[in-house]
This record gives structure tokens, sequence and C-alpha cells, in this order.
């Protein structure tokens, strides 16, 4: 089961690919994500990331509450690099955002 | 068990500490230790572009990216890594933009050919060839080495660590460096979250965190960190081979093997005070720009965006040795965000110096006095 489970549909990463990289010695999500690519894909860690905490904590004996679950990083939703330069454009080009 | 001495200590788990400390192994240094505040990557290293071009104006940056680049195409096999590295060559394609910059591309090429690099200058056309969808409206003409590339800097650093390990180096992650000891102007021992180690030579491998570090044992390096920013987009078939870059349009753009696109610029008035946040004026110029060069990204989805440190020296060239003031002492940092393709250059460099061997490659002239002495070295192309 373990082999056809995905955990990433993003980025095609079963069940067993998560536990042999944590077996591995990839302890956290960050280091995970940055092997594998788990979590980098659409959906931004939202269907995967639970499901990694929940490997790392049965491996790791860690509560999940106690696990990093990395920096969520913008956009929320992902936006056409089109609509971002034209609004940028229609304000002037340049603006001073905080 | 955590180890108490050690022959040498390396501070800092990016691609250069894990570089140095592979070569040092490799050469029979026994008792390596690598200290990393958090994992492998977690700074620099893996936050950056990872793009690795020969294409330079001077000739040691030509001769040290050229070493670098030969050592990726044949990384997999000299560190026997059994996960993939991910190297592209695909090239870099250079934008000139202004007939100055035209004018100094023609140099550039003389020079790189002169040093066997196969670089070309083309016309837009040929550089349409390249990237049939390249809006040349603006531009004038562009460079192109097809040996050029990029990788996956996780994988390249732990294809590193990994030898390294088999060589008997100890990397100790999520251990901070509190404190460097020294005693009457020589290196003593390291002080860390985990415990002291004594040892007669700590090499300074700390990326954005560089001149913290040499402060801790007294030594002000013209050092500062400066946030750079990249986005990444959606995944598509592949359409972009080479890297496109521009200095004077102020942009780096790449389409990774698994279909993302990954682009950067660097921005005016970017913090200095290590943050790696994310920034909207960013995104904004990123957009801006890269869909005017390239249209159809126009149409990509952008998945995410962050920020790494670049380490900037006052000649955005690095350090590389030993200081004056603290014997034992060893540098390799203010890579100016070029840490990444210089790394096999740096490991090798490092580990001859330290040693006292003749280095492969002439680095004097990257000795830290260069700044007292007023010999900075002027590079045309960086961003």
């Amino acid at each position: 089961m373990e082999n056809i489970t995905f955990i990433c549909r993003c980025s095609d990463l079963t069940l067993q690919d998560i536990r042999d990289l944590i077996n591995k010695g990839y302890n956290t999500f960050d280091e995970l994500k940055r092997i594998s690519r788990v979590g980098m894909g659409p959906c931004q860690g939202r269907t995967c990331l639970p499901l990694v905490l929940r490997e790392l904590s049965i491996a790791t004996g860690k509560p999940i509450s106690e696990l990093c679950p990395g920096t969520f990083r913008p956009p929320i939703k992902s936006i056409k690099l089109g609509a971002i330069a034209d609004h940028t454009l229609e304000e002037g080009g340049e603006v001073n955002h905080v | 068990m955590f180890k108490q001495t050690a022959e040498v200590v390396i501070i800092g788990g990016g691609i250069s500490g894990v570089a140095i400390a592979y070569n040092l192994a490799k050469k029979g240094v026994k008792d390596i230790v690598v200290i990393e505040r958090e994992y492998l990557t977690s700074g620099a290293t893996g936050r950056c572009g990872a793009g690795v071009r020969q294409q330079w104006g001077t000739e040691m940056n030509c001769l040290m990216a050229k070493f670098s680049c030969d050592f990726f195409e044949n990384a997999t096999e000299e560190l026997q890594y059994d996960g993939n590295i991910e190297f592209k060559q695909g090239g870099y394609l250079i934008l000139s933009s202004t007939e100055n910059e035209h004018e100094q591309f023609k140099k550039n090429v003389q020079l790189q050919n002169s040093l066997g690099i196969p670089s070309k200058l083309l016309t837009l056309d040929e550089a349409k060839e390249i990237v049939p969808f390249l809006d040349t409206d603006g531009l004038v003409s562009a460079t192109y080495c097809e040996k050029d590339g990029h990788l996956n800097p996780f994988h390249t650093t732990q294809a590193y660590a990994d030898a390294a390990k088999r060589l008997g180096v100890k990397i100790y992650t999520f251990t901070k460096v509190t404190g460097i000891i020294a005693e009457n102007g020589k290196i003593k021992g390291v002080k860390t979250t985990r415990g002291d180690i004594a040892t007669n030579i700590v090499i300074n491998a700390a990326g954005g965190y560089a001149q913290n570090i040499a402060k801790m044992v007294g030594v002000e390096l013209p050092l500062f960190s400066e946030r750079h920013q990249i986005l990444v987009t959606e995944q598509i078939e592949p359409i972009l081979g080479p890297m496109v870059m521009s200095f004077s349009l102020n942009l780096y753009c790449q389409q990774a093997p698994h279909g993302a696109f990954l682009m950067g610029r660097s921005d005016e008035g970017e913090p200095r005070d290590l943050r790696v946040t994310s920034g909207w004026h960013f995104l904004e110029e990123m957009a801006k720009t890269i869909t005017k060069v390239l249209p159809p990204l126009r149409d990509l989805r952008f998945l995410r965006q962050w920020a790494g440190l670049y380490n900037m020296s006052p000649d955005r060239q690095p350090i590389y040795g030993a200081v004056d003031e603290v014997e034992g002492f060893y540098v390799a940092a203010g890579f100016s965000g070029h840490g990444f393709m210089l790394a096999p250059a740096t490991g090798v460099l490092m580990a001859e110096l330290i040693l006292g061997e003749d280095t492969t490659l002439p680095i004097d002239m990257l000795h830290v006095n260069r700044f007292e002495q007023g010999k900075l070295i002027f590079e045309p192309s960086v961003v």
C-alpha cells in the first residue's frame, strides 16, 4: 500500500518515498521539502504537509504540535505573472509598498 | 557522541562549507567538523538560483567558474552520489540592452574564448533561434555559452556532504556556534550549543552570517548581507533551454528540469538586517520586467516567492584565506551572490591554502587585505 499511497500529488511522492527519506535522516519538514520537493507544488503543502508531519511525528515520537511546519510563503493562491505585471503598470510602475 | 576536539572546524553547512570539508578530507585531514545552525542548505545555498556561468569579465572569475563548471559535469561520479544533482547545461543567454554593454560583451567574449570558454557573441536574430519567444525590443545583442547551466542546490550540497561523511567528516546540524576561543592571537576552540570543541583551525563559511561569526573572534570583515528574492512558477513542458539573464535589465530566469520557472532580480534598497521575508516590490518589478522580455510567461502562475542573503563584499568578489589578526582563522565568504557556482573552486582552493600547498588557481588577490590596500577587483559582469 505504501508504494501506491500518494502523499504529495504535486511532486509525485508516495508514503514509501517519504518514509525512506525520514529513514535516511531527513527529520524535519523543511529538510524533506528541499530534498524531495514535497510541499513545493501548486497546493503549497495544503494536502501533503499534515500527512508528512504525521509521519514525522510517528518516526520521531514528538507530537505534531512540537514539529516545525516550515515557512508559509506568499501567495496564498497562485496568480498569473501577467496579472501582477498589468496591475503594476496600471499603478504607474514604481510602487512603494511597505 | 559530540566531538570535543577536531583538527578543523568549519562553520556553515552550505555548499561552501561542505565543499571545503570534502576537499580537506580527500587530502587526508582527519577530524573535520562542520557546524550548521539549522540543516544543510538552510541558508543562502538552499535559497539561491543555483546557476553556474563561465561568462565573466575578469580572468580570475572566468577561471574559477570554468573550474567549477567542469567539476559539476563530473560531480555525480567524483562524489559517488546516489541521487540526482540535476545539472542542466542549457547555456546562459546574456542580453545587452545598451551600446556600452554590447561593447563590454565583445571584450568579455574575447577574454572568455582566450581561456577556453566556448562563449559567442550573438545578434538578436541568433538569440531568437535559441529562445524563439524572446522580445528583442530595446535589446542590442547577446552572448551565449552552451556549457553554462544550473543545478539542484539541495542535492549538490547533499552530494558533497555524503562524500565528506564517507571520508570521516562529522556534520553537526541544528548546532549553533556561540563563541570562538582564541588565546594570544591563536584559535583554540569553538563554543557551540552542544558543547565546546578544541581546535587550532576555524573556517568561516557562514555565508550571510560570516561577518557576525568573525566578530566572535574580534575580526571585522568588510561584509554586509543583503536580501535578494526569487519566485517560482507552476511546472510546464520544457520551452526554455538557457538561463536568460541581463545585467542592465536586472533579471535572470531559468526553467528547471522539473518544468517550473525560477526567476530573480536585485532590488535597490533591500534590507541589510539578515531579514529573509518576502516583499511586494520585488514581485511587481519581477513580473513587469520578465513578461516584457519573455511575453509567454504572462500566462504562467507563480506559486511561491522567497528570499536569501547575498553576503556582499566591497568589490563583490569573495574573500578567501587567513586573517592577519588571529592565527588559524580562515574566511571563505563575501561571495556576493555567487557562492553556489564557485563552490567547487572554493572547496579545492581553500583546502590547498589551509594545507599550505600551491593553489590550483591564483587567489592571493582575494585576501581580505585587498580592501585596506585599495586593491579592489573590478568585475564588469555582475548583477
